[in-house]
Order: structure tokens, then sequence, then C-alpha cells
């Protein structure tokens, strides 16, 4: 039995809150949790920082290994996104086999990652076709308070940011006790974030507590960044089955830049 | 005397950081470091316990669950139980179970979930004084806090709480680990492991620095306890 | 109504206000001597009282007990709780607590007689309701809806705190839930498991009211909390 489950009271309530542009927290619909960041979580690893949303806490971790090229992609390195939904962090997380959030918090991450272009694969290649190096980032949330995949998208960026190369041995081994001083190739300009926009009757909002997520009955999780100077999005999905209408679509694509900005004020302190 | 890589005196341990009440969402949690080591753990409970045949009408049980994150360690650890991290999670729960009193809660489970964030050695040590806590600051019934922690042995010499660079001395005699556990201020041992060669004779020296050593944990455990109270 | 019922709980604590209290651990020495008797959380060894759990000793006389501060809600008999429907079932309906073990509300048990075909027009799944416990079996928790203040709560909204902090929000002879009703016009209800009700005139007041409870809910201990909370109001 799942004791967070919302009662139909609290939605009702939250529906004629929202209704009135009101939240228990004070904030707007539309504003965000204020959050911080923290880098070296572990010194195991090869970058690693930690979020703070709100009562949200999530880490993320970068590891390196030298692998093989997808056939496909010979000249291009790999990159894995995983994420583990620890049952330390929610009473909802359970032991076992991964539920879909667990499947889809990653594949979210990893599209926003992926087509913004943040990571240049092509310079992760060792020899080509043979040898190169595969980025693994791990994610694990700490506390679970709502809006997980957006405070993800933060500190997987962060942790990229934050990661270096391990020594590369003469007979092809890792050293990963003798870090590197060398960056992994990032593009510099390109910052990839998501953002999450929830709805609940007529209403959108972004950046929900616990029970704001769980009384939302339809969402859709942008991925954007900029691409010389011109704001991209770079993924999309849609969740839950109710639809969004066209005019809330436009709102959204609207509202992304304002927020991806927004975002961006607070990170860039900690991106320096 | 082999000198420790360290640089620390035999019965000298890395410097100690707790604190409680890390994750709100959990009924208790803890964190608790070993210099460079650092455990966090969560209660969860007593909750109802499925499936319900597991279920025990004369008493409250305790399910505890170890593990590493994957970047907790130099080559990234693959997600999911080992079998390393299931005996470490089993080894946890008898260590732990002796001071807890579940007879209130039948049919229930008390969930312990331990997490290793950054390991250099002594992980299930660290584990299980972060866990000691998360189970006091959950408000379960308690005889008294576990303390944990082990004991290296470096060639012939006894080190206490050795860190991975002196769990790799490989002169003489190599390293040998014995982790261990107590209830706090008693006699009582509640993990007993060993790893490596040691005669028979030294080993009430390696509890008395254990006591030692456990003393101290005492402290900074009881220490962050009471620091979550304004 | 409800809180006549959380007060006789609650006034064992709050009643001994002025009573030495301090934080102990498992395992402490909460005081030596052979006059002393250990209550709840606490035990004897030789001559010595000893925590049984982390949480403020406080000694009352002879008597030396240890509160909680922190923890899961373990249900009693008598506890009123407030509850979320899951299920309706052929007898009754399924309610979850937010505690170790499911409850369950009898059909015979509702305030007035109700068909089998109306069940869940009373009580739907997601419903809301406060309820007595009326006893703790083996693997469950029986509800009751009969006796003053229980029943369907209509209108406002839940939230949930944590459940050892239920005294505080109370507070002495409910001086704490009276305050806070006074200065918000909330109607709250406070079930022992922690979860809390209110329902206000207007959204503003309700918000107010969840956040003076909060505050409250967040001080681990504070004494004087009921002087605070007057300056809390005026602040906010």
């Amino acid at each position: 039995m799942s004791s967070m489950d919302i009662t139909n009271l609290t939605k009702e309530k939250l529906t004629s809150m929202f209704n009135a542009g009101k939240r228990f927290d004070g904030r707007g619909l539309l504003d965000l949790k204020d959050f911080e960041v923290e880098y070296g979580v572990s010194n195991m690893a090869e970058g690693s920082a930690r979020v703070r949303m709100g009562k949200t806490e999530i880490i993320a971790g970068v590891k390196m290994e030298v692998g093989t090229p997808y056939p496909d992609s010979p000249n291009k390195g790999n990159l894995t996104v995983s994420a583990d939904l620890l049952p330390l962090a929610s009473p909802r997380f359970e032991q076992g086999p991964p539920k879909f959030n667990a499947i889809e918090l990653p594949r979210l991450i990893d599209r926003m990652i992926r087509e913004s272009g943040m990571i240049d694969l092509k310079k992760l290649v060792i020899v080509e076709g043979e040898k190169v190096w595969t980025v693994i980032v791990d994610i694990y949330p700490i506390n679970d308070d709502g809006a997980l995949v957006d405070a993800a998208s933060i500190a997987c960026v962060a942790a990229l940011k934050n990661a270096v190369f391990p020594k590369l041995k003469e007979d092809g081994k890792i050293d990963y006790h003798a870090k590197s001083d060398e960056r992994l190739p990032l593009v510099e300009t390109t910052i990839p974030l998501t953002f999450t926009f929830y709805k609940l009757g007529d209403n959108l909002f972004l950046s929900p507590v616990r029970e704001e997520e769980e009384a939302c009955e339809s969402k859709v999780t942008l991925g954007i960044s900029k691409l010389d100077g011109r704001y991209m999005i770079n993924s999309c999905q849609k969740g839950l089955s109710v639809p969004f209408r066209q005019e809330e679509i436009e709102k959204i694509v609207k509202l992304l830049p304002e927020k991806y900005d927004e975002v961006m004020k607070t990170f860039n302190k900690y991106l320096k | 005397m082999v000198a420790r890589p360290s640089g620390r005196k035999a019965n000298e341990m890395r410097s100690m950081k707790a604190k409680v009440g890390i994750i709100p969402n959990a009924d208790g949690s803890a964190m608790f470091a070993f210099g460079d080591t650092i455990a966090i753990a969560a209660v969860y409970g007593p909750r109802q316990l499925h499936p319900q045949h597991m279920q025990d009408p004369s008493t409250g049980i305790l399910r505890v669950n170890y593990d590493l994150l994957s970047f907790s360690v130099s080559e990234r650890k693959k997600p999911g139980p080992s079998r390393r991290s299931k005996e470490i999670s089993q080894v946890t729960e008898w260590a732990l179970s002796p001071v807890l009193d579940l007879r209130a809660f039948p049919n229930t489970v008390i969930d312990v979930q331990i997490y290793i964030l950054q390991a250099d050695a002594g992980t299930r040590t660290a584990g299980i004084n972060a866990a000691s806590m998360a189970l006091a600051h959950a408000g379960i019934p308690m005889k008294n806090l576990i303390c944990s922690v082990a004991v290296g042995k470096l060639d012939k010499d006894l080190a206490l709480d050795a860190d991975n660079a002196e769990e790799h001395y490989d002169e003489g005699e190599g390293h040998t680990d014995i982790p261990l556990a107590k209830i706090a201020g008693t006699d009582e041992f509640t993990l007993m492991q060993l790893d490596g060669k040691i005669p028979p004779e030294m080993i009430k020296d390696v509890l008395e620095m254990v006591n030692k050593g456990c003393e101290e944990i005492y402290e900074v455990q009881k220490k962050a306890l009471k620091e979550i109270v304004e | 109504m409800i809180e006549n019922e959380i007060n006789e709980e609650n006034e064992q604590i709050e009643s001994s206000e002025g009573n030495k209290r301090w934080v102990v651990v498992p395992g402490e020495i909460i005081v030596s001597g052979e006059d002393f008797l250990p209550g709840e959380g606490a035990r004897r060894e030789g001559d010595n009282v000893i925590a049984d759990r982390f949480g403020l000793a406080e000694v009352a006389g002879r008597m030396i007990k240890v509160i909680p501060l922190s923890g899961a809600y373990i249900p009693r008999r008598g506890n009123v709780v407030i509850g979320r429907v899951v299920d309706v079932t052929f007898n009754g309906w399924l309610v979850d607590t937010d505690s170790a073990g499911s409850a369950f509300l009898p059909i015979a048990e509702s305030p007035r007689f109700l068909n089998r075909n109306e069940m869940d027009q009373y009580l739907g799944i997601g419903d809301v309701l406060s309820a007595k416990i009326w006893s703790i079996k083996g693997r469950g928790i029986d509800l009751t809806l009969k006796g003053r203040g229980l029943g369907k709560l209509e209108g406002g909204f839940i939230f949930r705190i944590n459940a050892s902090r239920v005294p505080r929000i109370i507070g002495r002879e409910g001086s704490m839930i009276t305050l806070i009703k006074e200065k918000t016009g909330c109607n709250i209800t406070v079930g022992q498991n922690g979860w809390v009700w209110v329902k206000g005139d207007d959204l503003d007041s309700e918000i107010k009211a969840r956040k003076a409870i909060e505050f409250v809910a967040d001080k681990v201990l504070i004494e004087g909390l009921t002087d605070k909370m007057e300056v809390w109001f005026q602040e906010n």
C-alpha cells in the first residue's frame, strides 16, 4: 500500500489553488524551486555533483572506461546514462527490478545530453574503430520531493563539467588513482537542461513538490540548449494520458527560453 | 614496528564525521565517515511487510541492504547487488539486530538502506555506524548503539581503521583485515570477520584496539544524535 | 471533538512541562538510584535507569521515561487517525493510515446503516476520513467511525507531518492548535498518525494554517513554542 498517493481532497484543493495562481509554498505556478550545486560527492568518480532543489536531493557521478566503439559509429566514443531509484530516497521506491520511472529518467537525460552535442564524442576516440572512451553517468536520488528529472539534468551537466580523464597507462589500462588534468571534450557554450511542464486541470506548472507531482494529470519533459547563440529544443517526451492542447504547447515552447535563462543565471555561478 | 603509510599511530583512527537527519523522506537517517569513506543510511518503518508469507506474527523483522554507488570505487561498480554486497547486508543485519527489540511491531519490517558514496576501506563498518544512528533516529526501541571499526594488520603490526592504501600493504605478512562491531559500552561483539593471517595470541590486542576505537565512535554518534535537537 | 481524544494522550507529555527533560541516546544512563522507576522507553540495569530509545528523557517525580522525537507512527488502540480509502470491499473499506499494517473499516462501523450498494457513494477510493482505532490484531488495524467528530472529511485538504510532532501541534491542553485555529479561522483535525486536515473559508487562510503547523512541526525541540507562535503570527 503506497502511503504517498494523494487524496481526492488535496487534489481538488490543489486544482482550485492553481486556478487562483497559488501554491502552498508561496511560489507562482511557473516559478522554479531554488537550487544549489556541490561538486566532488565522490573522489573516486572522474566527476561528480550533488544538486539540492528544495527538499529534493540528487547526485550524479561520471566514470570513464575504455571500450570498443559501436560498429555504426567507429569514430565516436560512447555515452551511457543510468539511474537507480534507491529505496533509500523515498518510501515509494522499492527494491527489485526497475519500474518505468527508473527506466525513463536516464533515457530522458541521455537524449538531452546526446542530442545537444554537449559532448564531442569524436574526441573520445583512442584508436579509430578499435578503442574509445566510454563516459558513464550514474544518477542516484537521495531524497525525492518531486521534479527529479529536472534536478537530475542539472546534476549530470555539473558532474560532466567537473570530470577529468583518468590516466591511461602504457599497457592501455586505466590508472584510476592518477587523474589527469584533462577535462572531457565538452562544447563550452552548450549547456543542456530539461524542463518538465506538469498539467492539472487547465493549469501548467513547473518544479513540483511531491504532492503536486502526485496530483498532476499530464506532463512533458523538454531538453533545451543553445547552439551558436540560438535556443534549440533537443528532446521531448510527453508522459501520462491527458492530452496537451496546441495552445498549451505553444505556451510551453515560448516559456522555455525564459526558464532556461533563469536556471542558467544560478547555474553559471557554479560553472565558473 | 612498521610505519603506517598514512603516518597515523597504530591506534589512531581517521577523522570521523557524522550527521543525523540527512534524508527528510526517511523515518530515520544518518551519515558516517571515516576519513574518505562516506556511508549514508536511511531507515523506513516499522511498515507493512510484503510478501505476507514473510511476516512474523511474533515480531517485526529487520531487513538490511548495503551497496556501493557505482562511482564510489575506482573501477565502476555495476548497479545491482553483488555477492559481496549481499553478504555484507546479511552480516550487517546480524551486527545490528542484537540491540533491537521489535516484538512491539509484529508482522512489520524495518528497512535499513545503506549506501557508500565514497570508498576508502572500512565501508561496512562505516555503514554499520551510520545505520545504528539512523535506527536510533527512527525511534526504534534499542538497548544501545552499535559501534564498528576494522583493525588492520600490516606485516606483523596492528593498525586501527586502515585506509585503502594500507589495505594494499604487501610487505612481510601483508595486510590482514579484521572488521568488528560491538554493543557500545559492553564486551559483546556483533560482527566478526577476518581476512589474512594473524597468530591467535594477537586477537586479544585486536579486541583491545577495537574497544578503544569504539569508545571514540560512540562519542561521535552520540554527539550527532544530540545535535539535531534545538 | 477529535482533538479531545488526542489531548488525553497528549496530556502526559505536555502536562509535565517544567519537569527536567533532556536528550538521551539508546543505552545512555538517565539517572542512578534505587528510587526511580523506569517508564516507557527506559529500563533498569542495576543501580541505573537507562534509555531504551533515542528521545527526550523526562523525570516526573520517581518516574523516568523517554519521549520519542522522531520516527514512524506506531498505531495504538483508541487513537484517532486520518486515512485515505484505498479499496472498497464487499464488507467494508481498506484504509491507508500510513502505518505498519493495513487498516480496515467494516461496514457495520459506519455511523449510520448503509446498504452494500451505497458503500462507495458514502466513501469511495481516494476519499478521506477520520476514524478511531478500536482494535489492533495480528495483521491489521480495525477502525470505527462511531464516535463524535469521526467520519468522512469533506472539503479542505490533507497534508502530513511527522507523527512524533503531533503532541507539539496540539500543545499543552490544546493551546497550540487552539491558537492556530483562532488566528486562521480554519477547522483543523490532527490525526495521531501525523495526517492533518484543514478546512477554511478561503485559500489564503488554509495556506496560512498549513504554514503555521509546518513551522511548529519543523522544530525538533523548543521551549515556549506557543509564545514563538504568537510572534510568528504577527510576522506572517
